[in-house]
């Protein structure tokens, strides 16, 4: 088992560096510096002077030389100017270069200075974190035992009434991306057009005009009932549907084993053999799937952030992304990176730990 | 003239889809008549959920066809904005109809006073005229990955794996803002993606064909060139386009509309190591067969078996994701539409109109709708259509 866990933080930790380095390549490209260079400087920048600036700060050596004093393992870029002084990325301005420390990466906790947000990355990338990670765990809370419910119900009893309307409802689930369940909520729920919300408000049963609200922008100081509602909705209900299908599955499976029928022949009643003797096996797949949804998880995070203009990591990706703020980039990469490599490192040690029959070695 | 009642704009949408129910309505005729002659297609009539989504899915394909190609069903142009209908509500009479002319917008006017009924219609040819296509070439990557990867294994499969898991570890966003900025396609990146990702399909037909016929040389070099030439000569095309920094093929045939390429390029390297996954677990399933086993002893070459053996056998498990893959490249069209990202700003394509639409959605509900109704529908039929083909195959 430490071997295992061993192998596979190793390929871990191969495939974070790959992959930041590709995203690393890509930000880094010219046309990307020339922009950075006319927004950071001036807009009518002659081509050399573009040049000269990328020069004095060091982003013309090679990618693969970069990439280090990103992560931290090589000194960073220095030079000295013509009048003695000298600048370089780890010299902060008031620092003397003498007591400026010759590494400056990830691993030393610089990330980089945000262009956009005009802060340091880690401290806009740690508030956005935080929404985030708030937003997940109610995702989380609302999502897992939902859909383990519909997946049990549903699979408790194959091809039974029960189990054709709650599979026809994951698959719906399924079917609904984001960004159109978040647009039809809003339309249904949250304007004051809707034909739900005049008939609420006409009797009297909501305050406001709407019964929820479409734009989750002060949810980040008080995440209220009425403002947090539709973005945990809008995440939990797509990838609800293929937890529910795949605990079903798992659970259709378990119930024609042969201990089952022999508890049911003992005489077990059934709800017993449901909930003491199915479960338990039942929910070893589905746990595996849920880990693997975290992933997938965050894609939906960017796009429901950006729907309900919630400030947190998918929010801070798009703008990032469309101003070019390289550093900020770089930054939520490695976090979402981390994050997804973590999860299936979890997903796997667990479903080794949870089922004995799987052997690693 | 009066604005149309809610039953009214009902009853002419339907109207308006009527070449769509005609060919429905024959297609099913035909399809249930002969059923027990069309294989597992038949089968696919025997299931109630596969009739559903199967009827969903060519509902959007006949529309795709009639609007794009003959241009009937759409009421106006899709990107033309007549004044004074701006925002305006479903069923509203356009001002100044000439004779001859749709005088109503049957859904309504989007912000820049475009007909959303016909939007919608016309965004159902950009999703049916990409995302199958870009399925097919994901699956032939993850095919001509696949199969040997699950076939030799050794160091190339832990190479192949260990890559198709980076791609998968990659955020989908990020990758295509990243990929998808004017500044990296100017690099002519995307480009050299092309270049890679294209030939696997021509890869996938030589080596199919070379390995059937090698032992009738002129039965070998006829097929070669009959397949080949086409296909060398459409590779060459769709690759080159003038101006850009792949530039050198002088017989170019047609240039892919700047964004196209690239959107289309993004998701086949996106869907395409899922399908590799899925090929590999395949055949290193299947290559334990007595079969395959018999193909080894007769001395048959590997690439014959990996491709004539074991591929034709995986079929059906391939078929079912192929629609389920469909479906989820549909949504990442939407996704790429919903951020603004690739195709080019008018597109009726349904993730930009819900992009656009969104945007005044507490104020004007109907600009919206209809395009995220559009999507959901048709993706909810490939995952019944895919439900029902699996219920089906595994009933053999």
């Amino acid at each position: 088992m430490g071997l295992f866990i061993l192998r596979r933080v190793g390929v871990m930790i191969l495939t974070a560096l790959c992959l930041t380095y590709i995203v690393f390549f890509l930000t880094n490209l010219y046309p990307n510096l020339e922009k950075l260079a006319k927004t950071q400087g001036n807009f009518r920048m002659s081509d050399e002077a573009v040049a000269s600036w990328l020069t004095d700060r060091g982003y013309l050596q090679s990618t693969p030389k970069k990439y280090a004093e990103w992560i931290g393992v090589v000194p960073s870029f220095r030079q000295v100017e013509e009048d003695g002084s000298v600048n370089g990325r780890c010299i902060k301005p008031g620092m003397k270069p003498e007591e400026a420390p010759h590494y400056c990466g990830i691993l030393q906790g610089e990330w980089g200075w945000s262009s956009v947000s005009k802060a340091p990355v880690v401290k806009v990338l740690s508030t956005r974190l935080a929404n985030t990670g708030y937003l997940m765990m109610w995702v989380m809370i609302v999502m897992v035992p939902s859909a383990l419910i519909i997946g049990v119900l549903a699979g408790m009893r194959e091809g039974s009434a029960t189990d054709r309307t709650l599979s026809s409802v994951s698959i719906l689930s399924t079917a609904t991306p984001e960004y159109v369940s978040g647009v039809i909520f809003i339309a249904l729920l949250a304007s004051s057009k809707s034909p739900i919300n005049q008939w609420l408000a006409s009797n009297g049963w909501i305050e406001g005009k709407a019964l929820f609200k479409g734009s989750a922008a002060k949810a980040m100081e008080t995440p209220t009932f009425e403002n947090f509602t539709l973005p945990v909705l809008t995440i939990a209900l797509y990838g609800m549907g293929y937890i529910a299908r795949m605990t079903r599955a798992s659970m259709a499976e378990v119930m024609t084993a042969q201990y089952i029928r022999t508890a049911r022949l003992k005489g077990v009643s059934f709800a017993n053999v449901v909930v003491k003797h199915a479960l338990r096996n039942a929910l070893i797949a589905p746990f595996t799937v849920i880990m693997l949804q975290i992933p997938w998880l965050l894609n939906g995070v960017v796009i429901v952030e950006t729907l309900f203009q919630y400030k947190g990591l998918g929010w801070e990706l798009v703008r990032a992304a469309g101003n070019n703020d390289i550093e900020m980039l770089l930054g939520i990469s490695v976090v979402s990176v981390v994050v997804v490599l973590l999860t299936q490192l979890i997903s796997d040690i667990g479903y080794v730990y949870l089922n004995p029959r799987i052997s690693v070695t | 003239m009066d604005p149309l009642s809610w039953g009214a704009i009902f009853t002419q949408i339907l109207i308006q889809f009527t070449p769509v129910w005609v060919a429905l309505i024959v297609l099913y005729t035909v399809s249930i008549r002969y059923k027990r002659r069309l294989g597992l297609y038949g089968k696919l009539f025997d299931s109630m959920i596969g009739m559903i989504g199967f009827a969903l899915v060519m509902f959007w394909v006949f529309t795709a066809l009639f609007a794009g190609v003959f241009d009937l069903i759409g009421t106006h142009d899709p990107v033309a904005q007549i004044s004074g209908m701006k925002n305006k509500l479903p069923g509203t009479p356009v001002r100044g109809a000439e004779e001859g002319e749709f005088a109503h917008y049957l859904l309504g006017g989007d912000t820049l006073a475009r007909d959303v009924f016909t939007r919608m219609v016309m965004g159902s040819t950009v999703v049916i005229a990409i995302a199958p296509l870009a399925t097919l070439f994901a699956f032939m990557v993850g095919i001509t990955l696949g199969l040997p990867a699950g076939y030799y294994g050794g160091r190339l499969d832990t190479g192949l794996s260990f890559l198709a898991n980076l791609i998968l570890a990659f955020p989908v966003i990020l990758l295509f803002y990243l990929l998808v900025t004017p500044e990296i396609v100017a690099t002519g990146l995307p480009q050299f993606m092309a270049v890679v990702l294209f030939v696997c399909p021509v890869v996938f037909f030589a080596v199919l064909i070379h390995s059937r016929f090698r032992t009738q040389p002129s039965k070998n070099i006829r097929w070669l060139v009959v397949v080949l030439v086409p296909l060398i000569l459409l590779y060459l095309s769709l690759i080159n386009e003038s101006g850009s920094k792949i530039d050198f093929w002088p017989l170019d045939m047609f240039d892919i509309p700047g964004g196209t390429l690239v959107v289309f390029v993004s998701v086949v390297f996106v869907n395409s190591p899922t399908v590799f996954r899925i090929v590999r677990g395949l055949t290193l399933d299947i290559k334990t067969r007595d079969y395959v086993a018999a193909a080894q002893t007769r001395g048959e070459r590997p690439w014959y078996i990996m491709l004539w053996e074991i591929l034709p056998n995986a079929r059906g498990p391939l078929i079912v994701d192929f629609c389920l893959r469909i479906g989820y490249t549909t949504i990442l069209l939407g996704t790429l539409g919903f951020f603004g990202l690739g195709l080019p700003p008018e597109s009726p394509d349904w993730g930009s109109t819900i992009n656009e639409g969104r945007k005044l959605l507490s104020v004007y509900l109907h600009p919206a709708l209809p395009p995220a109704l559009a999507l959901l529908s048709l993706v909810l039929g490939l995952n019944l259509l895919a439900d029902g083909l699996r219920e089906e195959s595994l009933r053999d």
